[in-house]
């Protein structure tokens, strides 16, 4: 167990690596001159030459990485080039929001996801189970852009349930977690009803129903515990998914995370933003997707990591 | 349009020789109806980069830096005639090179210490710092020992001297009849070296100014608020007790909330999706405020790329633009453009028509030209609505004279990249990157976009036209300091501008309007609310009136 830990966080520090490769790479050749954009259009020649000299950006792409990665290893994830400002600074300030959003569509999504899922197996093969099914595939293909204005117009503007947009309460969140957590309810409402119906087969629950239990009881008690287990290893995988879905719930909902702190960076090619969010999604995302594994052997002790 | 009378009255101001205490005539006057107290919310999409003043240059924190910060000249409010600020009066010497400040005395810092001549000259040669690397730089150009502290072998402005503690003396290396203006630019405010000096780099995070207003809290990502400074030296504003700025706001959400009460005024404007409604709306279109601006959006065609080499084709492009469709499909939100220069600038040729719009002439020039079956081209754009929308009706207007252009939608800083790299890009429409003045000077409009400094690679002009004959009278027409003289400089100005016509390296398409939603419940005279230097509003005069 712990051989295999020490393997999957060398692994997940190459896989770092080449994500910070990839990405500086990338941002390196893109026809966007980042100096332009701090320089502004009334900068002389000079001006432009002694900004990119300062910040490096006059250097071969082999220097200028190493001087990343470096300042990376010493824990500098360098400052922004438009607002000066350190970028694990404003990392660190918008990370909190973006983590409660996820926390929130993680639950936004479980609640939605197994109710429906579990409804679904119950009245299998009916029109409501039917019905429900198609409610979930169009929630995991409905984009996230639409679902979030249509949700705060009817909810917050027409109806005045929740604030519109904003960030600090409760209420806030609500929204904004729904959107990001709809599209994963659509996956787990599908997994949980495929999940549920093998169980329902199974041998033990048709020796309960025989016992004479009554048929929420066996539901609840026996049949749902089982159903959920294999799910719950899922959530580690969704962090990766939520990650692409931020940016757009973020900008809807005003919500003050990473990103839109990510999209406005692109916007104005200011790259040490760029590179710091796209490092921390990496790692939220191999973390996640390890956790998944981690989990696993746990809910089911035939699976064995090695 | 008042708008002109007040910038014409402006440049002759500018010119004033001699001592000049220039406060009472043309200066504000007070709003009888204002209410102190209250506090505004103000939207916008995107962080605040900085409040630091060397370094702001865009429209978001452009005028949140005025309210924080003051220069030696100033603005009236809602208008580009320009007053004193922090200098009490100037005097300047006959050759026009050589500028004498008078300081407000007991003005002070919002750390409470009082603003001296020392700290004028601290500021213009940390902006002027290569260290300091602001966009603003070039600005200060004409100050004697400039090129020194550009290339680093200096550390402070020669041209600078502190005479006493209220007076300082601004040598040029040349005359420049828009020094005044310089002097209200954001980068020539005025701050403390010992805040500089604590907060370092960070300083745009921790301002410290002489302004109306001070920074009370900034909670990255989510809001900014300004405190009113109750020891402001102008006396009775501001108004407002404070300003909450919440960023992170769609334009549309806005506006949803500007509806329900909730938010004064939406930075970002009135989304244009959503123009119409606003508009046809009686109750709604009453809270916009509309008004010109200094602007120009234009398409420009590469010089030094065929067939675009030849004046004849380009003179062709210009009548096949039909400017008037496009304004009517931004939903009349501007006005078609003849000339470079918008039509409240100073200097503006009121009796030139412009190109007409004459495909059938324009296909018979082409012909002449030799290209009668027309030719392919790029035309460059940013990919943001409406800009695609006006490419492609461009790209109709040019298919009628056989002129066959592929779009190229791109992000800005691609476009930017692609317009400032030689022969790459043969047209770009500037929409989303048109150029807005700095200052109310026609000679805002020409040096970076049309002249000769500017057609270098990473330059701003994007058609590449150096012509030198107009450059050394533009040069000419900027030594004119004599006010007297003024509308001679104008007339240069103008001159200037027609030739660039007749070569016409651009298209110009139209100048737009501005259009700023506000609450009900917000007071102070419309012109506060299109005030040419702040945008959207200016925050040290408006109040609300509840």
């Amino acid at each position: 167990m712990l051989a295999y830990l020490i393997r999957r966080l060398i692994q997940a520090a190459l896989i770092l690596l080449g994500v910070s490769f990839i990405t500086f790479f990338l941002l390196f050749v893109l026809p966007a001159d980042p100096v332009r954009q701090i320089a502004g259009r009334s900068a002389t020649p000079e001006t432009v030459a002694n900004i990119r000299h300062q910040l490096g950006l006059d250097q071969p792409f082999v220097v200028q990485y190493w001087r990343y990665l470096t300042g990376l290893f010493q824990g500098d994830m360098g400052r922004s080039y438009l607002q000066k400002t350190e970028v694990a600074t404003l990392i660190a300030a918008r990370l909190p929001a973006t983590l409660l959003l996820m926390l929130g569509a993680i639950v936004a999504e479980l609640i939605m996801g197994l109710t429906l899922g579990i409804v679904a197996a119950i009245r299998r093969g009916g029109a409501l189970d039917q019905s429900l099914m198609i409610t979930s595939f169009v929630a995991v293909s409905a984009p996230q852009f639409v679902v979030g204005l249509l949700l705060l117009y009817v909810f917050a503007v027409k109806l005045s349930w929740f604030p519109i947009g904003g960030y600090g309460s409760f209420s806030n969140l609500v929204l904004p977690a729904l959107t990001l957590g709809i599209m994963g309810s659509g996956w787990y409402s599908r997994m949980m009803r495929s999940s549920m119906i093998d169980v329902l087969r199974s041998d033990y629950i048709r020796t309960a129903r025989a016992k004479g239990l009554r048929r929420f009881r066996v539901l609840a008690l026996h049949a749902m515990p089982n159903a959920i287990l294999p799910i719950i290893a899922m959530i580690g995988i969704d962090i990766g998914i939520f990650m692409s879905g931020i940016v757009v719930v973020e900008s809807v909902f005003g919500w003050p995370g990473i990103g839109q702190l990510a999209w406005q960076a692109i916007q104005r090619v200011d790259i040490p933003i760029i590179m710091g969010v796209t490092l921390v999604s990496a790692c939220a995302i191999v973390l996640g997707n390890l956790l998944a594994d981690l989990i696993t052997p746990f809910i089911d002790p035939r699976i064995k990591l090695r | 349009m008042s708008l002109m009378k007040n910038i014409l009255a402006t440049s002759a101001l500018s010119l004033s020789l001699g001592l000049a205490s220039l406060a009472s005539a043309q200066d504000y006057q007070p709003d009888p109806n204002a209410k102190p107290g209250g506090n505004i919310i103000v939207t916008y999409k995107d962080d605040v980069a900085t409040l630091d003043p060397a370094i702001g240059y865009d429209w978001q924190n452009w005028s949140m830096i005025k309210s924080v910060f003051d220069g030696l000249m100033d603005y009236v409010p809602g208008t580009t005639e320009l007053r004193p600020g922090l200098a009490e009066s100037y005097e300047i010497s006959d050759d026009g090179t050589t500028f004498t400040f008078k300081l407000r005395q007991g003005v002070k810092f919002h750390n409470g210490r009082e603003m001296t001549a020392e700290d004028v000259k601290y500021s213009l040669d940390r902006v002027t710092t290569p260290a300091t690397q602001s966009p603003g730089a070039g600005f200060f150009g004409s100050i004697k020992g400039y090129d020194a502290m550009a290339d680093g072998s200096a550390t402070s402005l020669e041209g600078v001297t502190v005479v006493d503690p209220y007076t300082v003396k601004i040598e040029l290396s040349r005359p420049d009849a828009t020094f005044l203006h310089v002097m209200a630019l954001n980068f020539a405010s005025v701050v403390p070296k010992e805040a500089v000096d604590e907060y370092g780099t960070d300083f745009g995070k921790h301002p410290v100014g002489t302004g109306a207003f001070k920074l009370a809290d900034w909670t990255i990502g989510q809001q900014l608020v300004l405190q009113k400074n109750a020891d402001y030296w102008r006396s009775g504003v501001p108004y407002l007790d404070s300003i909450t700025f919440e960023v992170g706001q769609e334009p549309i959400v806005a506006l949803l909330r500007l509806q329900k009460g909730e938010v004064d005024v939406p930075g970002d404007g009135i989304p244009p999706a959503k123009f119409n409604e606003v508009m046809g709306n009686p109750d709604e279109a009453k809270q916009v405020v509309v008004g010109g601006q200094l602007h120009t959006g234009y398409i420009t065609l590469n010089v030094e790329m065929a067939p675009f080499d030849k004046v004849e084709v380009r003179q062709a492009i210009n009548m096949a633009i039909n400017k008037d469709r496009i304004v009517q499909m931004i939903n009349g939100r501007a006005t078609p453009a003849t000339q470079p220069l918008p039509p409240s600038m100073p200097g503006y040729t009121k009796d030139y028509a412009g190109y007409p719009f004459d495909p059938a002439k324009a296909k018979e020039m082409l012909a002449e030209a030799g290209l009668p079956d027309g030719f392919e081209t790029e035309l460059y754009v940013m990919n943001t609505d409406p800009n695609p929308r006006i490419a492609q009706a461009i790209q109709q207007d040019l298919a009628a004279i056989g002129v066959k252009a592929d779009i190229k939608a791109l992000a800005q800083a691609n476009v930017i990249e692609a317009g400032g790299t030689p022969k790459t890009a043969p047209m770009i429409w500037s929409g989303g990157m048109a150029w807005i003045a700095d200052f109310p000077d026609p000679s805002n409009f020409y040096g970076p976009i049309l002249g000769c400094a500017g057609a270098v690679e990473g330059g701003w002009n994007w058609s590449w036209y150096c012509n030198k004959d107009l450059d050394a009278m533009a040069t000419e027409a900027d030594s004119i300091t004599d006010p007297a003289k003024q509308d001679e400089r104008l007339q240069k100005w103008s001159d200037v501008y027609m030739k660039v016509m007749e070569d016409a390296p651009w298209v110009p398409v139209f100048n737009e309007n501005r259009y700023t939603m506000k609450s009900t419940r917000m007071g102070g005279a419309d012109a506060l609310y299109v005030d040419p230097v702040s945008i959207p509003v200016n925050y040290d005069y408006v109040y609300v009136t509840e």
